[in-house]
């Protein structure tokens, strides 16, 4: 069983005008629900909640509170390659673009690995392109052997595999994965994608289901929010979400609500998701799913981050730098531009300012044994 | 409203959600009149060896041609004497639906989870629609769907106490996460209950001992019957809010508004 | 013969059927379920069932349960 019977049923279902028939009404009993059918998420994600986002904002901070206490966890992306073999048209490491491509050998791993340990980060989140023949699952195995005595969690945001993969990685000591379906539109999605290995659509939306098989204990989706109308997207999501959860009730199914951001490339988002959009889409997602977990990257402003931080946030990225061995010498070109520039340290007094604990580790897995 | 809403169970299309039973009467000759009273369709029974000084006891004529028989399998403490049980009720050739009961503790009388996980998948595979009796444990609610349970039937008190829903967090866990019917049995004692279970999204409810043994089991059973309607039509009319709305400043999302300083 | 019915061991004349059997206790035979050694016996075989020295017999029906 996959969610694609699911996804290919919204994908062509208009969900536009179920979005603009919702009243203010529903939306109230929607907030006021102890759980949430797909209808109720759907009110609170239409036009009609827009006044009422007080309302949300205060019942997804209630649910935040009692679900994850006062904590947010930290972590920060670690980038090991930016060779792709994808054309993702929103992407600044698409092939066609002309930026210098490095890999850091397991030397320069090292001192990535040594130059983030020192800010005192447990978790890191570590990325390539899509390019297997280069950066693969040997590469890969051999980065978490080096990474593995600095961070009891490492988590991958690599390129989609078989369960198998997944498996060995996970043996080697990887305990999360983040994939974004970045639009559930499969029309778009052809057209975002339109060469590389990235153009499997179906491959795609079930590698979060291959992860949780292979023993993964966070799984992250999103979409990326600008390439299409965010309420749909959000919607998917959420339910993309609520299936995982109800599949793998022993994995903990976190999504991100990355904004697009200005990279390299010359793409434009086809929508703007505004600060009170984005709003909108984590406090209802919060009350459909309230033991979810949610990603904020740096690709928003320290303002926003930490305003919107009581809404629902539960996963934070800080001291971030998006570009190839960025951590342990100057950054070249990353993915994409960051908003938020802080230290590890600058976020967690801002943490602590606001009333929040700073979490750099939230589980050390027992080593296996021989 | 009453037409559309159904409860789809082992092939049948029930219209009541009020599952009844046939114990604990002081006269079995009431039961005609207290299935009419409560609307029910479905109605229990349990198998006995025959008194060979007293003859068969025959509750069957007491039961309407419309009804669904739904045998349970009382007395049995393993899963081996719970599918012996059902095997029989079957052979009497009045369906093949069975409500698997396996307890060996006759202080509590509560299920035995391991046992009628193990009866209810040799009896699944054998097409018999299977209703397991169970503690309301998310756990074993799992591998009873796994096991091919038709519905699962969490008690919301221990038998016969009448102490009402003392689970009901546990069943809300099961009427969340399960995808197959929640039918709330034993420990129900008034109408009020049962009409808290149906608006908590309870497919159905079965109330034996609260009707049977009332003063006037006939006019309890239509109370019954007209509780569990009115929680059902409670819960598909959406139960209204408590308490969300907005308050009059923003102190949450007022940064929306404000001038972005500095960035 | 000697056979065992509920429980209940019972000296019977031999050539006995379990319809027999069942009309002797005083039970409707419509209404009875059978097990002959563990083995269930359908109603429509009631008649051509005999029994036999040392069978074990189990006759069950319906009674009032929740």
């Amino acid at each position: 069983m996959t969610f694609l019977p699911e996804a290919l049923h919204l994908a062509t279902y208009p969900l536009e005008g179920s979005f603009q028939k919702v009243d203010g009404n529903e939306v109230l009993r929607a907030i006021g629900r102890d759980s949430l059918t797909a209808e109720g998420f759907l009110a609170l994600l239409s036009p009609a909640a827009s006044p009422h986002l007080e309302a949300m904002a205060s019942r997804a901070r209630d649910l935040t509170m009692r679900h994850f206490g006062r904590t947010v966890s930290l972590f920060t992306p670690l980038y090991l390659s930016n060779h792709c073999a994808n054309h993702c048209r929103y992407c600044g490491f698409a092939a066609r673009n002309t930026i210098p491509r490095t890999q850091l050998n397991l030397e320069e791993v090292r001192a990535e690995g040594e130059a983030i340990a020192a800010t005192g980060l447990k978790q890191i989140l570590l990325l390539t392109g899509e390019a297997p023949h280069k950066a693969g699952v040997d590469y890969l195995e051999a980065c978490v052997a080096v990474l593995r005595p600095l961070f009891p969690s490492i988590a991958i945001e690599v390129f989609p595999m078989e369960t198998e993969d997944y498996a060995r990685l996970v043996r080697a000591g990887v305990d999360g994965l983040t994939v974004f379906q970045e639009t559930y539109d499969p029309e778009l999605y052809a057209q975002l994608h339109p060469a590389g290995p990235k153009r499997d659509f179906v491959f795609r939306l079930n590698t979060p289901q291959r992860g949780a098989e292979a023993g993964m204990r966070i799984v992250n989706i999103g979409a990326l929010l600008g390439l299409s109308d965010w309420r749909r997207e959000i919607f998917a999501t959420g339910l993309h979400a609520a299936w995982l959860q109800r599949q793998y009730p022993g994995v903990d199914i976190a999504v991100s609500l990355p904004r697009m951001r200005p990279h390299a490339g010359d793409f434009e988002p086809a929508c703007v998701v505004s600060d009170r959009d984005l709003v909108q889409a984590m406090t209802a997602l919060r009350i459909f799913l309230p033991r979810l977990s949610v990603t904020i990257s740096t690709r928003e402003t320290p303002r926003f981050r930490d305003n919107i931080l009581p809404l629902g946030v539960t996963r934070m990225s800080a001291g971030v730098s998006t570009a190839v061995g960025g951590h342990a010498k100057p950054a070249e070109t990353g993915q994409f531009e960051i908003s938020d520039g802080r230290s590890v340290a600058e976020v967690c007094q801002v943490l602590r300012a606001r009333g929040y604990q700073p979490v750099f580790k939230d589980w050390e897995p027992l080593e296996a044994s021989a | 409203m009453e037409q559309t809403d159904t409860f789809e169970l082992g092939g049948r299309a029930l219209t009541s959600r009020l599952f009844t039973g046939t114990g604990k009467y002081g006269d079995d000759g009431l039961i005609p009149a207290v299935c009419e009273a409560s609307g029910s369709q479905v109605i229990t029974v349990a198998l006995r060896r025959v008194d060979l000084d007293k003859g068969a006891d025959n509750v069957m004529r007491h039961i309407p041609g419309h009804m669904t028989l739904l045998p349970n399998t009382s007395g049995a403490r393993t899963a081996d004497e719970a599918v012996r049980i059902a095997r029989l009720a079957r052979a009497m050739g009045c369906g093949n639906w069975i409500k698997i009961e396996v307890i060996s503790d006759n202080r509590y009388l509560l299920p035995d989870g391991y046992e009628t996980v193990r009866a209810t998948e040799i009896l699944a595979r054998e097409g018999f629609v299977v209703l397991p009796y169970m503690n309301p444990d998310l756990y074993v609610a799992r591998s009873l769907a796994n096991a091919g349970a038709a519905a699962i039937m969490p008690l919301g008190a221990p038998i016969g106490t009448n102490r009402g829903l003392r689970t009901e967090e546990m069943i809300r866990i099961l009427i969340e996460e399960m995808s197959l019917p929640i039918i709330v049995d034993a420990g129900i004692g008034t109408p009020s209950q049962a009409c808290q279970a149906m608006e908590m999204g309870a497919h159905a409810c079965l109330v034996n001992t609260a009707i049977a043994t009332a003063a006037d089991p006939i006019g309890m059973a239509r109370a019954f019957g007209q509780a569990v309607q009115a929680g059902r039509r409670a819960y598909l009319a959406g139960l209204g809010s408590v308490a969300a709305l907005a308050r009059a400043s923003s102190p949450l999302t007022g940064f929306l508004d404000q001038e972005e300083g500095g960035i | 013969m000697r056979v065992i019915v509920n429980g209940r061991e019972m000296m019977l004349d031999g050539g006995l059927s379990l319809r027999d059997l069942i009309a002797s206790v005083h039970a409707d035979p419509a209404v009875v379920v059978a097990e002959l050694n563990r083995n269930i016996v359908p109603s429509s075989a009631f008649s051509e069932t005999m029994l036999q020295d040392g069978d074990r017999v189990e006759l069950l029906s319906f009674v009032g349960g929740g």
